[in-house]
């Protein structure tokens, strides 16, 4: 009883006659085998990057910010530019699994579980540069409204830096609670193959004692449904305030009323990104190619193409509005300390348009949205070029500011600076490397919930009913139902 | 809770379950539960649950963090500590919009989320009886709870007409208690057919 139907010209989700035990046996495999050579030289890597970052970060608390290079017109560098491009990235996963679940994409099923691992661990790392920029850091509870001694002292409300707080800790909390009530299923179901001892007793607390009851599923989706339509204006609105940062300031290149959307476009943008470096590792070293198809890079790579459009239309509005309005400090900031190539950071801005704008165009061929090859190049230079964006936002805005006499003469970070930034990077694979060994990278149920409307054999057998009269196929219909 | 004794049938398609809940209802058997490995829509219809009120659930919760923020943001900046920002009210509504907004969307997810595992009875350490290993997997898994009434063996052949491909009588606890699953199953135990 298939209550959706889908038309046979569409590209099945799922290749090969798969049944439902094949499909739990695909995904619990990299789960219940040792991991190969390849996974501990990545894992050990990564955990390296990690023990460098946190020397870095304990460095920079000894001594102070000090360390970081930042003078006195940056007082923003590498550190807020990190945690912006950290957020953005944080994006596709909640967009692919809230937005696309209620626009009712069936093909979120197959990229859905790692891309919202990747916003988790993207969001701790973003999360981690704020905290740690605030210097005395065992301060930081500071940030919390707390009626406390010293007044009673509260925290501005007003504040966009504050909405920053209360905007991250929301969107990670939802996001965490999004992905793991999807998780619960899974976790019985790899509960319930387990042959160890060990297995069993952590995969039977990580579910929760989940049964698969009718009414447990009737809840659960409701959950996920009501939670999908809270995330969808929750994944707008943190990226909107992380613009606000920036927006309801006086400087110039900043204070624009076109950075809201502009900055989702290009955490989407990003994110996606991220996802496509990730999902062709992934179906790569664990044989996923069935479920991870082209059809889900190709979908990716259109949503790529719209995105970098949308931040090029931004970019030259940006560009246009410095001119149209007249306003001479803008005018300087677009004009003179980005779009000249010859400007100190000229480099920076002309990266930033090839990488965003210019590159992500292959992606109008078909060829090209389905090569993997190229998929894999464009999606580390798209958020190369990310990073450049807001680093261009941040540093070419900051370092000449309305007192010449203050202008520094260049920025560069110090290598505590670049090596907190490799950190993150060890702390995000290192999660990710223990999240694709023990918990399926694929939600399992979802795949099954639309293995058989999208399956291939189904398409197969569609596409020959297709193919009778009208009347004949009503008659067969009926009466197989 | 005391252990009570089911039939459980095991299908191997939605296909042959969705006509088969239908039979047994008919028949007038109670329908304990059905155990599917993902979530088959229409199937709650089908044994006539309720809908569920989640959702309701979550509009309250989210209401409440929006009233939590206004009142709590309002009466800190008016009346607690009310500070001049550039000569603006201190009352000022549209800065305070991302926050109450933030904090209806906390309330609401978190709120939902604790509700589900309320309803559902499900936490960290909690188990409950598993009637067939693979009905997470790919088994679809009918349990019907026998009363003083019911004919084991009719009911046995009943479900079979209807096209269960096993069917066994569990004795189980329905409930929930606190254990892990990594020992053998103490409540369950599999019964001789005998007519109760």
């Amino acid at each position: 009883m298939s209550l959706k139907y889908e038309s046979q010209l569409r590209e099945p989700l799922v290749y090969g006659s798969k049944d439902y035990h094949q499909v739990t046996e695909d995904i619990c495999r990299p789960i219940e085998v040792k991991p190969s050579k390849l996974w501990y030289i990545g894992f050990f890597i990564a955990v390296a990057l990690l023990m460098f970052g946190s020397y870095s970060v304990f460095s920079e608390v000894t001594y102070g910010v000090g360390q970081w290079n930042l003078n006195k017109t940056v007082g923003w560098g590498w550190d807020i530019t990190n945690f912006v491009w950290w957020v953005g990235i944080g994006h596709a996963g909640t967009l692919i699994s809230a937005i696309l679940l209620l626009f009712r994409q069936g093909w979120r099923t197959g990229v859905n579980r790692a891309a919202e691992a990747m916003t988790i661990f993207a969001v701790m790392c973003a999360g981690q540069f704020p905290i740690w920029h605030m210097g005395r850091v065992w301060m930081a509870f500071f940030v919390m409204p707390y009626p406390n001694t010293r007044g009673p002292l509260w925290v501005n409300f007003n504040s966009p830096l504050l909405w920053d707080v209360f905007a991250i800790s929301t969107y990670f909390t939802v996001s965490l609670l999004f992905w793991y009530s999807g998780l619960l299923p899974d976790f019985a179901t790899v509960r319930d193959r387990a042959k160890t001892k060990l297995r069993k007793k952590l995969y039977g607390i990580a579910s929760f004692g989940w049964s698969g009851s009718t009414k447990h599923w009737q809840r659960q989706e409701s959950l996920a449904l009501v939670l999908a339509g809270l995330a969808t204006p929750l994944v707008l609105s943190v990226h909107t305030i992380v613009s606000f940062d920036f927006a309801t300031s006086v400087i110039p290149g900043w204070h624009t009323t076109i950075f809201p959307p502009y900055f989702v476009a290009g955490a989407i943008f990003s994110g996606f990104a991220m996802v496509q470096t990730l999902m062709l590792v992934l179906r790569k070293v664990y044989s996923l190619e069935d479920y991870i198809t082209l059809g889900h890079i190709e979908a990716m790579n259109k949503v790529i193409v719209l995105t970098g459009s949308i931040v090029g239309c931004a970019y030259l509005t940006e560009l246009f509005m410095a001119w149209y309005s007249q306003n001479k400090y803008e005018g300087y900031a677009f004009w003179y300390s980005r779009a000249n190539l010859f400007s100190p950071y000229g480099w920076a801005y002309w990266a930033m348009m090839s990488c965003n704008v210019i590159s992500p165009q292959i992606f109008w061929f078909r060829k090209m949205r389905r090569n993997i090859f190229v998929t894999f190049f464009m999606s580390i230079i798209v958020n190369v070029g990310m990073w450049f964006e807001r680093f261009v936002i941040i540093v070419t805005s900051l370092y000449r500011d309305y007192l010449p006499s203050s202008w520094s003469v260049y920025y560069s970070p110090s290598i505590w600076e670049i090596g907190f930034y490799l950190g993150t990077f060890g702390l995000f694979f290192t999660c990710f490397f223990l999240f694709s060994k023990y918990f399926p990278v694929i939600a399992i149920a979802e795949i099954k919930h639309v293995l058989k409307t999208t399956g291939e054999s189904y398409k197969e057998n569609v596409g020959h009913i297709e193919e009778k009269e009208v009347e004949e196929f009503v008659h067969e219909y009926a009466h197989a139902h | 809770m005391a252990k009570k004794k089911f039939v459980v049938g095991c299908f191997k398609d939605e296909d042959i379950l969705f006509p088969a809940v239908k039979k047994v209802r008919v028949a007038g058997y109670k329908i304990h539960d059905v155990y599917t490995p993902f979530p088959l829509h229409g199937l709650d219809h089908a044994m006539g649950l309720r809908e569920t009120s989640l959702h309701t659930a979550g509009f309250i919760y989210g209401i409440t963090g929006t009233t939590t923020a206004i009142s709590c943001i309002s009466w800190i900046l008016t009346k607690d500590w009310p500070l001049n920002f550039g000569g603006k009210p201190h009352f000022s509504l549209p800065a305070w919009i991302p926050i109450i907004f933030e904090l209806t969307v906390l309330f609401s997810a978190v709120g939902m989320v604790i509700t589900f595992c309320y309803l559902c009875q499900m936490a960290p350490f909690l188990k409950k009886h598993v009637f067939h290993p693979r009905s997470t997997d790919d088994t679809f898994v009918m349990v019907i709870e026998c009363t003083t009434k019911t004919n084991v063996e009719d009911l046995k052949g009943f479900l079979a007409s209807a096209g269960a491909n096993e069917i066994n009588v569990q004795e189980a606890e329905p409930g929930w208690w606190l254990g892990t699953y990594d020992k053998e199953q103490q409540l369950i135990k599999e019964t001789a057919v005998s007519v109760a």
